[in-house]
C-alpha cells in the first residue's frame, strides 16, 4: 500500500512528465491548475493518465474544486 | 466526390476504405458548419457505397475527438430570438443531425470511430452511429448533458441502449462524468483499445480485413444485427426539446459559454 507521500509524489512526476516541466517545478502544495497553465482537455489528459497509473477510476465529480497535488493524492488513495 | 476538403472536416477514398477526418477548431465542435459539411458527406455515400467497404471517422485535433454540440452557438442562436421559438430553432437543427447520423449508422458499409482525447456529448453519439469504436488509450467518454439541464439530443441515448443496455447510460447520464477507454471497453462501449496515438493505425489495420469479405454478405450482417431505433430517437428529439426551452437551461448555458475554467463542462 502505498503512503500519501508516495502517491504524492508519483502524480508530481506523471505531471513533470506529461506537462515536460523541468523536475522540481512541482510541489505537493502547489496549484497545478495555475503552475501548469493547463485548460479542460489536458485536465481530462491527465486524469487519463492518473487513472492509468493507479489503475483506478477518478470520477470528475471527486475532484472538482481540487487543484493541488497533495488533496489529488488523498483522492487517489480513497480509491486504491 | 471521393475526396473532398471543408472548413470543419475532410474526407478521402482510397482502396475501398473512406477516411473522415474531423478537424475544427477549437474541439470539433458539432453546429451548423460542421453539420452542413455532415450532410454533404452522407449525400456523397450514393456515389461511393458501391466501391466502398469501410469508413474510419477520426479527429486532427489534438486530445479531442469531439467535444459534442456547439454550445456557444446552441446558446447565441437561442438567446438571439424569442423564447416561444426557441424550440422551433432546436428541432430543425436535432432533425438534420439525426437524418446525418441515421445515414451514418444503416450505411452499407462498415464504419469505425478512431478515437482519441475527449469524446464528449455529440462527439460521443457520433462515435455510437459508427459500428466499431477504437480508442486510444488516453480517450475518455461522458455525456455532461444533464449538468446543463437538458439530455444528449443526437440519438445518444437510444444507440447506447440498443448496444449496452441501461445501466452504463445511467452511470453516464445521471452523473456527466467521464469515463476511460479501459472503463469504456470493460463494459462493451470500445470494440478495441489501442496504444497511445494508435487508434487511427489500428481502424486502419481493421479496415484492411474487413475489406476482404463479401459485400452483399457484409451489408446483411449489419442490417441484421443493428436495427435503428427509430421510435426512441423521435421521442428523444420531443423531450430535448421540451427540456430545452426552460430558462434554467439558458441560464447553465450561459454559465457554460462563459465559463473559462478547466472544467466548464461541469456545473
Amino acid at each position: 500500500m502505498r503512503t500519501l507521500e508516495q502517491t504524492t509524489q508519483e502524480i508530481i512526476e506523471l505531471a513533470t512528465e506529461h506537462f515536460r516541466v523541468p523536475r522540481g517545478t512541482l510541489a505537493p502544495g502547489d496549484d497545478f491548475f495555475k503552475k501548469l497553465g493547463i485548460d479542460s482537455l489536458q485536465t481530462l489528459e491527465m486524469l487519463s493518465r492518473l487513472e492509468n497509473h493507479f489503475g483506478i477510476e477518478l470520477p470528475d465529480y471527486e475532484v472538482q474544486g481540487v487543484s493541488d497535488f497533495k488533496t489529488l493524492a488523498e483522492r487517489i488513495q480513497s480509491r486504491l | 466526390m471521393k475526396s473532398f476538403t471543408g472548413k470543419t472536416l475532410r474526407w478521402e477514398w482510397r482502396e475501398g476504405v473512406i477516411e473522415l477526418t474531423l478537424d475544427h477548431e477549437p474541439a470539433n465542435e458539432i453546429g451548423t458548419a460542421m453539420l452542413a459539411e455532415l450532410e454533404k458527406f452522407v449525400a456523397a455515400f450514393g456515389a461511393l457505397v458501391p466501391e466502398t467497404a469501410v469508413c474510419i471517422i477520426s479527429s486532427a485535433r489534438k486530445s479531442v475527438f469531439s467535444a459534442g454540440g456547439d454550445l456557444r452557438e446552441l446558446y447565441a442562436t437561442a438567446a438571439a430570438v424569442p423564447e416561444k421559438e426557441r424550440s422551433a430553432g432546436v428541432r430543425a437543427f436535432l432533425e438534420r443531425i439525426h437524418a446525418v447520423l441515421n445515414a451514418l449508422d444503416t450505411a452499407p458499409f462498415v464504419t469505425i470511430a478512431a478515437v482519441h482525447g475527449a469524446c464528449l456529448g455529440g462527439g460521443l453519439e457520433l462515435a455510437l452511429a459508427c459500428d466499431m469504436i477504437i480508442a486510444d488509450k488516453m480517450a475518455r467518454f461522458a455525456f455532461p448533458e444533464l449538468r446543463l439541464g437538458f439530455i444528449p439530443g443526437f440519438g445518444g441515448i437510444p444507440r447506447l441502449k440498443r448496444d449496452l443496455g441501461n445501466a452504463f447510460i445511467r452511470d453516464l447520464l445521471f452523473t456527466g462524468r467521464t469515463v476511460n477507454a479501459a472503463r469504456a471497453h470493460a463494459v462493451g462501449l470500445v470494440a478495441q483499445l489501442a496504444g497511445e496515438g494508435e487508434a487511427l493505425r489500428i481502424a486502419r489495420s481493421t479496415a484492411a480485413q474487413i475489406t476482404k469479405y463479401d459485400a452483399l454478405t457484409r451489408a446483411s450482417a449489419k442490417k441484421f444485427i443493428k436495427p435503428i431505433p427509430y421510435d426512441e430517437l423521435r421521442r428523444e428529439i420531443d423531450l430535448f426539446c421540451e427540456l430545452f426551452t426552460r430558462p434554467a437551461v439558458m441560464a447553465a448555458l450561459k454559465k457554460f459559454v462563459e465559463d473559462s475554467g478547466p472544467m466548464p463542462y461541469l456545473p
